[in-house]
C-alpha cells in the first residue's frame, strides 16, 4: 500500500549486546515478527506484526528482548484519541466491523477497587486459619423454603440436586474451538484435582474429557452444538447460555477454518463449516419459553442435575433474574461487561452491559426482596481478578464466582487481545497443531491448581481477619464492605456504607 | 537411576535445550556473556523433520557400544553414567561411529564430548531439562 495510515503500536527492542542469535524468538512467533539475517548473523524485527504477547520475551534465554509502546503519536487531542483515529483508518480501509478479544479494556470504574473489606479488632476475635478450621466449601442449587419434618420430628432431607465445591470458584464457559484442546484438558484436570467445576462452553465435550464429567458443567447455547443425551448426562450440571458479558445481545461465530476433524466431531457439524450461534435462542422469547427448556433438560436427565441459566449483566438484570428464579432454574450465572471473549465486535464489547458488582448487588437484593433468593444460587463472573474480588463478590451476595480470564492468564495468556486472529502464541486460543502443543496440560493444570490453592489460602486469611470461619456466613454480608470514592446512588445500589460510616 | 527422557509430543523445536547445554559447560554465570558471537556445539541436538521434533542426547545405554569400542579407556560407565576422561581421549572417534543415536560428537579441541547429565558442572537436574519451556525433556527414574 502506497499510503500507510496505521503505524505499529509497539516496538520490539533488542539488546544486541545480549542477543546470542539462538533464533528462539523467530521460531516461536506465529506472527513472524522476527527474522534472521544470514549475511550479518543478526536478528531483526518487523514491529508492525507484533501483537505484544511476550512469547519471544518470555522465551529469550538472555533477556535480550523487550516490547515497548511506540512513542509515535498523533497531535494531542483529548476528544480524538490516537485509538479513535486509527479505528477510523481501519474501517475506512476495510469497510468492516471492528473485532476484538478478551474483556472490555476501557476506562470504566472497577467497583471492586472501590470497596474495602472489614477486619476484627478488640471487640470480636479474628481467626487464624493456620490454627483453626476454616470452611470454604459451598453447595450450589435451590434450597428449600423451610425445614420440614416427618411425624417423628426428623428432618426430611429431600433437597433438589446440589453441587458441592471445595471453594466458591469455578472455571467459566470457554468452548473447545475458542480455546484449544490442551487448554480444555488443563481446565478439566485442574477442576477434578481442586474439587470444583469447569464449563464446556457451547462447543460440546471432547470424548476424551467425559471422564472428568463430575467436574464438568455442560453448556447448552443457542447453536446447540454438540448437545446430545450422553453429553447432558455426562456433566454435574447443565448451563443454558442466554448471554455473555463481553457481547450481550449477540451470538457467536467460530470460523470454518478452525473447525477441524476433532471440533467437527465434538460440535456435530461438518468439517470446515462456520459454527454460528444465533443471538437469541430461537425457541425462547419469554420466561415461559425458558421454563420449557429448563424442564426439557431436567426431564432429559431425570431431575438429577441442577440447571444454570447464564445471562449477561444488562440494564434490567434484576427483573430478568427474578424471572429466571421463577422459571425453575437452580442457579443464575451473571456475566459482567468486563468478561472475556474469543472474539466480539469492538463496539459491543466496549459499550454494552453493566459492571458485575452493580448487577450482582441488585439481583441479590431483588431476589431477597421478593423472598425467592433461596430458589437459586447466584454465580458472578466478568473479571474476577484475585481472591479479594472473590471475597467482595461473596459479600455482595454471590454464592460462587466464575473465573476464565484469570485461568487463561495462569496458563500463559498475556492479554494481547488477539484471540480472534487464531494465532495464539501461547497455545490457548488457537487450533493450529504446532501452536496448540505449546500448552502442555501437565504444566497447565498444575499452574491452575497452584493459582486456586493460593486463592483459597488468601480467602481463608481474609475471612479469618473478619472473624468469619465459614464462607456461607460471608455471603451477602455487606456490612463487611465499605465504599471509597463512591456517590450516594452507587452506595445505594451496592447496598453498602461509605468508608468511615 | 534418573535419566534424561524426551517426548516429541511436547517438543516445540525451539532449540533452547541446545543453548542451555552449551551454556552449562562454559562455567559462566551469564548466558549472553558466555555465548555471544559463538557458534555453539551442544551435547544435545534437536532432530526435526516435517513438523516433528525431539531432542537427542546420550541414552546412557545398559550395554554402551561407545564404551566397548573405546580403545584407551577414556569412556567409562560409572554409577550408570557414561563419562569421558578428556585426558585419555586420543580422538579416534570410534565411539562416534559406534553410537547408534549419534549422541557423541567431537569437541573443539579434538577430544570427544557427550552428555554427562551435567554432573561435572552442576548439581541436580541437567540444564537442558530445566531450560525446556514445555516439559518435553524430563529427568526421571524409569528403571533400566
Amino acid at each position: 500500500m502506497a499510503v500507510e495510515y496505521i503505524q505499529p503500536e509497539y516496538e520490539v527492542v533488542r539488546n544486541q549486546e545480549r542477543c546470542i542469535v539462538c533464533r528462539v524468538c523467530e521460531r516461536q512467533c506465529a506472527n513472524q515478527v522476527h527474522e534472521y539475517l544470514k549475511d550479518s548473523n543478526r536478528m531483526v524485527a518487523d514491529d508492525s506484526k507484533c501483537v505484544n504477547c511476550h512469547r519471544c520475551v518470555a522465551l529469550c534465554p538472555t533477556r535480550a528482548l523487550k516490547i515497548v509502546k511506540s512513542p509515535h503519536t498523533f497531535k494531542e487531542n483529548t476528544n480524538w484519541s490516537g485509538k479513535a483515529i486509527s479505528e477510523i483508518y481501519k474501517q475506512a480501509e476495510s469497510g468492516g466491523v471492528l473485532l476484538s478479544s478478551m474483556g472490555n479494556p476501557e476506562n470504566y470504574p472497577v467497583y471492586f477497587d472501590k470497596m474495602l473489606l472489614n477486619a476484627s479488632q478488640v471487640t470480636n476475635p479474628s481467626i487464624d486459619p493456620l490454627r483453626e478450621p476454616m470452611e470454604t466449601r459451598v453447595f450450589l442449587g435451590a434450597k428449600p423454603e423451610r425445614i420440614e419434618r416427618d411425624e417423628k420430628g426428623r428432618i426430611i432431607r429431600s433437597l433438589p440436586p446440589q453441587i458441592q465445591l471445595s471453594m466458591p470458584v469455578m472455571f467459566s464457559a470457554m468452548s473447545y474451538g475458542s480455546i484449544s484442546y490442551n487448554a480444555h484438558e488443563s481446565l478439566a484436570r485442574a477442576a477434578a484435582e481442586l474439587g470444583i467445576l469447569y464449563n464446556t462452553g457451547e462447543g460440546g465435550l471432547h470424548e476424551d474429557l467425559y471422564k472428568y464429567g463430575k467436574n464438568t458443567i455442560v453448556q447448552v447455547a443457542s447453536g446447540r452444538f454438540g448437545v446430545h443425551k450422553d453429553y447432558l448426562e455426562s456433566g454435574a450440571a447443565i448451563e443454558i447460555k442466554m448471554g455473555q458479558g463481553a457481547k450481550p445481545g449477540i451470538g457467536g461465530h467460530l470460523p470454518g477454518e478452525k473447525v477441524g476433524m476433532d471440533i467437527s466431531r465434538t460440535r456435530m457439524i461438518p468439517e470446515g463449516t462456520d459454527a454460528i450461534s444465533p443471538a437469541p435462542h430461537h425457541d425462547i422469547y419469554s420466561i415461559e419459553d425458558l421454563r420449557q427448556l429448563v424442564y426439557s433438560l431436567k426431564e432429559a436427565t431425570g431431575y438429577k442435575k441442577p440447571v444454570i441459566v447464564k445471562i449477561a449483566a444488562v440494564h434490567n438484570v434484576a427483573a430478568i433474574a427474578s424471572g429466571i428464579a421463577r422459571s425453575g432454574a437452580d442457579m443464575i450465572a451473571i456475566d459482567g461487561f468486563r468478561g472475556g471473549t474469543g472474539a466480539a465486535p469492538t463496539r459491543i464489547r466496549d459499550h454494552v452491559g453493566l459492571p458485575i458488582e452493580l448487577a450482582l448487588a441488585s439481583v441479590d437484593k431483588r431476589l431477597r426482596d421478593e423472598g425467592i433468593r433461596n430458589r437459586v444460587s447466584i454465580i458472578a463472573g466478568g473479571s474476577i481478578r484475585s481472591s479479594a474480588d472473590v471475597v467482595k463478590a461473596i459479600a455482595l451476595g454471590a454464592d460462587c464466582v466464575y473465573i476464565a480470564t484469570a485461568a487463561l492468564v495462569a496458563l500463559g495468556c498475556h492479554l494481547c487481545r488477539s484471540c480472534h486472529t487464531g494465532k495464539c502464541n501461547w497455545g490457548i486460543a488457537t487450533q493450529r497443531p504446532d501452536l496448540v502443543k505449546r500448552l502442555n496440560p501437565n504444566i497447565g493444570f498444575r499452574r491452575l491448581v497452584n493459582l486456586l490453592t493460593a486463592w483459597q489460602h488468601e480467602i481463608k486469611e481474609m475471612m479469618g481477619g473478619m472473624g468469619i470461619n465459614s464462607i456461607e456466613a460471608l455471603r451477602g454480608n455487606r456490612l463487611m464492605l465499605r465504599g471509597v470514592g463512591l456517590n450516594e446512588k452507587e452506595l445505594e445500589i451496592l447496598g453498602i456504607k461509605h468508608a468511615g460510616e | 537411576m534418573k535419566r534424561v527422557y524426551v517426548n516429541e509430543k511436547w517438543c516445540l523445536g525451539c532449540h533452547l535445550c541446545e543453548y542451555y547445554c552449551a551454556f552449562a559447560s562454559t562455567g559462566e554465570t551469564d548466558m549472553a556473556r558466555a555465548l555471544k558471537d559463538i557458534r555453539i556445539n551442544p551435547r544435545i541436538r534437536v532432530e526435526e523433520c516435517e513438523g516433528i521434533s525431539f531432542a537427542v542426547s546420550c541414552r546412557h545405554c545398559p550395554e554402551p557400544l561407545c564404551v566397548k569400542g573405546c580403545i584407551t579407556g577414556a569412556l567409562r560407565k560409572i554409577d550408570g553414567i557414561i563419562t569421558v576422561d578428556r585426558n585419555r581421549c586420543i580422538g579416534c572417534y570410534t565411539c562416534i561411529l559406534s553410537c547408534p543415536y549419534g549422541a557423541v560428537s567431537p569437541s573443539e579441541d579434538g577430544a570427544i564430548q557427550k552428555c554427562e547429565l551435567c554432573i561435572k558442572t552442576h548439581e541436580g537436574t541437567p540444564r537442558c531439562v530445566l531450560g525446556c519451556p514445555n516439559g518435553a525433556i524430563v529427568f526421571e527414574e524409569r528403571g533400566e
